[in-house]
């Protein structure tokens, strides 16, 4: 049974991953990213790794959102390319 | 942001945030000898739950919370903290933080370790949260 | 992708990673630590001996890499204060 839940899971973060790199308005792609982190961190807790599954949820959610959105306010919303 | 959110949903939901995150990233930052968690994450907590003050309640009251001028003092003492710990060890006969040769009395060396590692996880813990706030205050400008 | 086939499952008890001694016949070094770090450090989590203990030359790194990044930034960006 966990191997189809990791399929699942790493399914999601490809098509996050893809979606932030395909999406013109950059606030949303943060947001996409932050449904990255949360996915890279249940693959590791479903390897075991809880410390590291800790720090990457605290982290992708607490301290790289904000940074991106500031980055974001100080630039511009829209994506050039 | 500089000026106070002017949603009162947003105004009143970080109001009653906050003080939640600093109790979790606390017991984070105590419990790690015992669970998941420690210094590091611990830090993070404490720093994004004033960096939710500071975007969404404004610079004055947020301000009130954890001053700017501060933080690089912190983040330096933190670091001083981690480092002096090691040179304590490393002055009173042992390796540098190696925690047995600590100079507090009358503990075994397991229980010398042991607060050893409380130490020097307060010291991350310090200078990660202070880090965080100083680079958001930098970029913000205030 | 062909060679990943053929490592031993996750949780795997016989993996040659989690046994005493390898299959070389030198010890394994987690084993070492799994065995005292609560007898060295009187705590129970073996991450946090691992990282502030035995490794804490590394976790000092970390912290330093942290703190020159906020010095960093602060010289890069600090403007005058009245």
């Amino acid at each position: 049974m966990q191997w189809q839940i990791e399929i699942l899971l790493y399914i999601i973060l490809i098509v996050a991953a893809l979606s932030a790199l395909g999406i013109r308005n950059l606030l949303a792609a943060v947001v996409i990213l932050n449904i990255f982190s949360f996915m890279s961190a249940s693959i590791m807790v479903s390897m075991g790794a809880i410390d590291v599954a800790f720090t990457e949820a605290v982290v992708g959610a607490g301290a790289v959102g904000v940074f991106n959105i500031l980055a974001i306010l100080r630039t511009s919303r829209k994506s050039l390319d | 942001m500089k000026t106070p959110s002017g949603s009162p949903i947003i105004q009143v939901a970080a109001r009653g945030l906050v003080p939640v995150i600093q109790i979790i990233g606390l017991y984070v930052f105590f419990h790690g000898h015992y669970s998941p968690g420690g210094g590091f994450q611990g830090g993070v907590l404490l720093a994004a739950s004033i960096l939710l003050a500071r975007l969404s309640l404004g610079t004055e009251v947020s301000q009130l919370l954890f001053p700017a001028r501060k933080t690089i003092i912190f983040s330096a003492l933190g670091a001083l903290i981690f480092a002096g710990t090691g040179l304590a060890a490393l002055l009173a006969g042992g390796h540098f933080l190696n925690y047995e040769f600590l100079p507090l009395p009358g503990l075994e060396p397991a229980e010398l370790r042991n607060w050893g590692i409380l130490i020097i996880e307060s010291g991350v813990t310090l200078t990660v949260m202070t880090s965080l706030i100083a680079i958001y205050d930098e970029i913000i400008g205030c | 992708m062909a060679a990943a086939a053929g490592l031993p499952p996750r949780g795997d008890l016989h993996a040659p990673a989690h046994l005493l001694v390898n299959p070389a016949g030198a010890p394994v070094a987690g084993a070492y630590y799994i065995q005292h770090a609560y007898k060295h450090a009187g705590t129970p989590n073996i991450v946090t001996v691992v990282l502030a203990d035995y490794r804490g030359f590394d976790t000092l790194g970390e912290t330093l890499v942290v703190f020159t990044g906020a010095i960093s930034v602060l010289f890069i960006l600090r403007r005058r204060r009245p």
